[in-house]
């Protein structure tokens, strides 16, 4: 039944809640305590993370199932079980949760100072919530988790962040609740149509098409604040530039994928004649976030905000790829939110590199790095390429897959789909070369220091991984072929079904 | 004759007297032992309890069944963590008086009373035991104005509510001709008997019930008398008599009058509607964390009522885990309210909490779980309660009510996450007063409660679902 022969999820989920408890068990003088604290937590993020390589290794590219599948008896009255395991849609996520992790962890080494015990334990719950999340097969697990990532980032926000952090942690707290609870509406409703809470028997559910378009309703007040859709996007520029650098890491590396993801594992399967009827909405709204979003970055003079309004956009084309609904939109979209989740992450972490050694994110306020921090230029130069969707790189073969995907729709949507791109080469170059190139004029800036080894050991991995991502696109995209054909025909015999169920009415 | 049913009641009725034969008695510090026997004897009661074989006496007055027995160890397990919480607080305050842990075991006889009720007549001298012992406790702190305002105060809306619930049971006894709960289940299933006196005799003892578990629009005494009240009778308050009145509430529409369920639904809805809003949106501006506590109360009392409103065994189920998971955060916040001391005088702003984590943050932590929970956050025990009385308004298609409750649900999450921010993002005041170990206990094993409560919620459901079938029946 489990390929690992052990519960490999569930550990992988909880084995971080084992580093809370043993930072929490030490006591001594605040030295001790915060280096003893980066050190658990660092190690026991790497544990996790080498665990989740025999995901990897021992995920079944061939079945489009869920695998490595645990269930566990739960509140049996009411029809709900602990129930835990991963498709290729989800497999890749939660790899990506857990390598994230430790590279946060190592970027906050030195820039998070003050009550690092707190920080750590804040950043390893946050790990559980989000690998659980990925592995939830039950509404109700899915649930408690996706929203239980408020509370650590609520606090990341909160307590380590900027000047406006109560603002942005309101912001980011109330947006992402009030969506949320209307889900919870829809899981109901889910739960008493059809007397369970196991995802994998709401997938072979029919919902009445009126009551799919109002599950929908509400599926999509959680998911595209998530997202973040336009025009929900609004509380993420500001939990981007408030948040500490790991956070925003995290925040545009995994976070943001919950949504899409949601939209991956619920409206889609379970809701295909609302996923088909609401697909011209959803493309509008992906259009505008596309073009829109894109326009704003461009006339961004902080760093940390331009990159957190061209993630508005990146996400704009995974929601286009989801809609579209055939192969290779849904795998362009899945392969675009991991390389998006690898390089915007990236990219927070440049920035993070010369705010701990300038402290500011003013992008005037910097030129002419490219002299005094060669190896800062390339990491950045490589990333930026990335974001870009230059050949080569991680984020061409999503963009690509997408536009196909979106072509096959309607030319439309893929033109304007790809002005998002040539918008993307403009103010990310426009940003490299403000920050790079240039004359060194500043006299703060003549002294700085290229990358210390902590922060290139936190960069090789990313680069290799972009890289990787770029050259050898099937390495990854094997995993979820066999998940997306199946849900591509999954979805098609559903529309093909009512059909025929409304020519028999007729 | 059956005697035996009401056995918890009557060791805990004598063993109060006694303890006032040994109040008197002793020469000093009665105060303590005194509270030390009345949690021994809840406990003992607590024990009976469990041991009670269903059954009904008493001329049919008094019925044990799965609800009485679910909802009286709630309300022993509130009282008793009541009168821990009581104990440190009465020492510091010099209100040291040994009638103080009496009141509160007299309160809870009259609870246990109303939880086994099945006719009005005995209801009635439930609700009067519990509330005229409160109205004592809420005015304990004598030589305190506000302590005495809001004894005061308590005491006249209190009888005019009991004068509503009385008037209420008059108009039912005179229509119907019976007072029995069976009788009138019977009797009000048919059509011809369900008269309009009937229903407006309903309407009244609605009323003077929302009354005591504060519901709007009978809560304007809610904020004033938390606040004014000394903090531990707060804390009592606004758990165990809440948990016993809405249990009432329950087992009355349920039960006699579950025929008229058109009738009441809409009445429920509109109080439930009105609850949750004015919960959320006045406890928005609080500056004072008691006075928070009696808005967020108003709001909570609202959520549970969404349950009721549906009518249903799986409603009242919902209510019934809803009051479990409510007992314990809200005894549980009250601990740290507690602990908010400094130079050895209480404090009660909301500002006085600020940057908690950096002088006490296990204090600070605790709070935090609390507060998260209220708001509904999984996996908290706070969460449980709305999904399970959410999944029956759904289910009985009252979507705006469910749709209202949740969104009310995220302004009311403001306010909750405003205390953690103050606790968190502040700068810090000056450091409370070392706290007593009664607190960390209480505040330990709520905070334990509300953080495992999933782990055990399959057999927490399973009672409330046994106990809901009971009053249906």
């Amino acid at each position: 039944m489990n390929a690992a022969g052990f519960p490999l999820l569930s550990l992988l989920t909880f084995l971080p809640l084992v580093g809370c408890a043993i930072i929490l068990a030490v006591r001594g003088d605040d030295a001790v305590v915060a280096s003893n604290a980066r050190w658990t937590a660092l190690w026991t993020s790497l544990i996790v993370f080498a665990l989740s390589l025999l995901l990897w290794v021992r995920f079944d590219q061939a079945d489009g199932g869920f695998q490595f599948v645990e269930s566990l008896s739960w509140l049996p009255s009411i029809g709900i079980t602990y129930k835990m395991g991963v498709d290729g849609i989800s497999v890749l996520f939660v790899l990506l949760s857990t390598a994230l992790t430790p590279i946060c962890i190592l970027a906050s080494w030195e820039s998070i100072q003050t009550r690092v015990r707190e920080f750590m334990i804040a950043f390893l719950v946050l790990e559980t919530m989000m690998v659980g999340m990925f592995c939830a097969l039950d509404f109700v697990v899915f649930y408690i988790f996706f929203e239980g990532v408020l509370i650590p980032m609520y606090l990341i926000i909160g307590v380590w962040g900027g000047p406006r952090r109560v603002y942005a942690a309101f912001k980011f707290f109330l947006y992402t609740l009030a969506g949320s609870v209307l889900m919870l509406l829809a899981l109901l409703a889910m739960w008493v149509l059809a007397g369970s809470t196991d995802i994998v028997v709401l997938m072979k559910t029919q919902f009445a098409p009126a009551m799919q378009n109002w599950l929908f309703l509400a599926f999509f007040a959680s998911f595209a604040v998530k997202v973040p859709m336009w025009p929900v996007h609004t509380w993420l520029p500001d939990a981007h530039v408030e948040a500490p650098t790991a956070g925003s890491v995290i925040l545009a590396g995994v976070l943001l994928k919950m949504g899409a993801y949601g939209f991956l594992r619920f409206s889609v399967p379970m809701l295909p004649d609302a996923t088909a009827s609401f697909a011209p909405f959803i493309f509008t709204l992906s259009v505008v976030a596309v073009i829109y979003t894109s326009l704003v970055a461009l006339a961004q003079t902080d760093m940390k905000k331009l990159i957190a309004y061209s993630s508005v956009a990146h996400m704009g084309v995974v929601t286009m790829g989801i809609f579209t609904m055939n192969v290779q939109g849904l795998s362009g979209a899945l392969f675009q939110m991991l390389s998006h989740g690898v390089v915007s992450g990236a990219l927070f972490l440049c920035v993070g590199v010369v705010y701990d050694r300038i402290h500011t994110r003013e992008i005037a306020r910097y030129g002419g790095l490219a002299d005094r921090m060669p190896a800062y230029a390339l990491a950045f130069m490589v990333f930026t390429m990335a974001s870009v969707g230059l050949p080569g790189t991680a984020g061409f073969a999503g963009e690509f897959l997408v536009l196909v995907g979106a072509f096959k729709m309607n030319f439309w949507l893929a033109l304007l789909g790809s002005t998002g791109m040539i918008l993307g080469a403009a103010y990310m170059l426009y940003l490299y070369r403000r920050v790079i190139f240039g004359a060194l004029t500043r006299d703060d800036l003549k002294n700085i220091l290229d990358l210390s080894p902590r922060e290139i050991a936190i960069f090789v991995p990313l680069l290799v991984l972009t890289i990787w991502m770029g050259i050898a696109p099937s390495s990854f995209t094997g995993f979820w072929d066999a998940s997306v054909a199946h849900m591509v025909d999954h979805h098609r015999a559903a529309l093909d079904a009512t059909i025929k169920l409304a020519g028999i009415v007729k | 004759m059956s005697w035996t049913l009401a056995l918890p009641e009557i060791v805990l009725s004598c063993a109060g007297m006694a303890i006032l034969i040994y109040g008197v008695l002793a020469r000093d510090n009665a105060f303590r032992m005194a509270s030390m026997f009345t949690v021994g004897a809840m406990l003992l009661a607590g024990v009976l309890v469990m041991a009670g074989v269903p059954g009904l006496g008493y001329s049919g007055m008094f019925a044990v069944d799965a609800f009485s027995g679910f909802v009286k160890l709630l309300i022993l397990a509130a009282a008793i963590l009541g009168v821990i919480l009581s104990l440190d607080y009465i020492e510091q305050e010099n209100l040291r008086r040994f009638e103080f842990p009496v009141l509160m075991l007299f309160a809870t006889i009259g609870m246990m009373l109303m939880a086994s009720s099945v006719n009005l007549m005995s209801l009635y001298m439930g609700v009067e035991l519990m509330s005229l012992s409160i109205y004592v406790l809420a005015a304990f702190a004598r030589d305190d104005l506000r302590s005495s305002e809001a004894g005061l105060k308590y005491f006249v809306l209190g009888a005019l509510a009991s004068g509503l619930l009385l008037y209420g049971i008059s108009l039912v006894y005179g229509f119907s001709g019976s007072m029995s709960f069976g009788d009138l289940g019977r009797l009000l299933s048919d059509k011809d008997h369900a008269s309009t006196g009937v229903t407006v005799g309903v309407v009244f003892i609605v009323a003077g019930l929302a009354f005591k578990i504060s519901a709007v629009p009978f809560h304007m005494w809610t904020p004033d008398v938390y606040e004014g009240a000394p903090t531990p009778v707060t804390a009592f308050m606004g758990t165990a008599p809440k948990v016993a009145a809405m249990a009432l509430l329950l087992r009355v529409l349920g039960g006699p009058f579950g025929h008229l369920l058109a009738q009441w639904q809409q009445l429920i809805v509109l109080v439930a509607v009105a609850s949750m809003l004015l919960g959320s949106l006045a406890a928005i501006g609080q500056k004072n964390i008691k006075r928070l506590m009696a808005y967020s109360s108003i709001g909570h009392m609202g959520y549970a009522l969404v349950g009721l409103a549906a009518g249903t065994p799986l409603g009242v189920k919902g209510v019934l885990i809803y009051l479990v998971t409510y007992v314990f955060m809200n005894a549980g916040a009250f601990a740290c309210i507690l602990a908010m001391r400094r130079r050895g005088r209480a404090v009660e702003g909301i500002a006085d909490l600020a940057g908690l984590a950096k002088t006490d943050l296990g204090l600070a932590l605790w709070l935090a779980v609390f507060m998260f929970s209220m708001a509904g956050i999984p996996p908290f025990s706070g969460f449980w309660g709305k999904l399970f009385i959410f999944q029956a308004a759904v289910s009985q298609g009252l979507w705006a009510l469910a749709v209202i409750g949740v969104l009310t649900s995220v302004i009311g999450a403001y306010y909750y996450i405003r205390i953690i921010k103050v606790m968190f993002f502040d700068d810090s005041a000056e450091a409370f007063d070392a706290r007593p170990a009664s607190l960390s206990v209480v505040a330990v094993a709520g905070g334990l409660f509300t953080v495992l409560f999933f782990a055990f919620a399959a057999p927490v459901e399973a009672a409330a679902l046994a106990a809901a079938k009971a009053i249906f029946g």
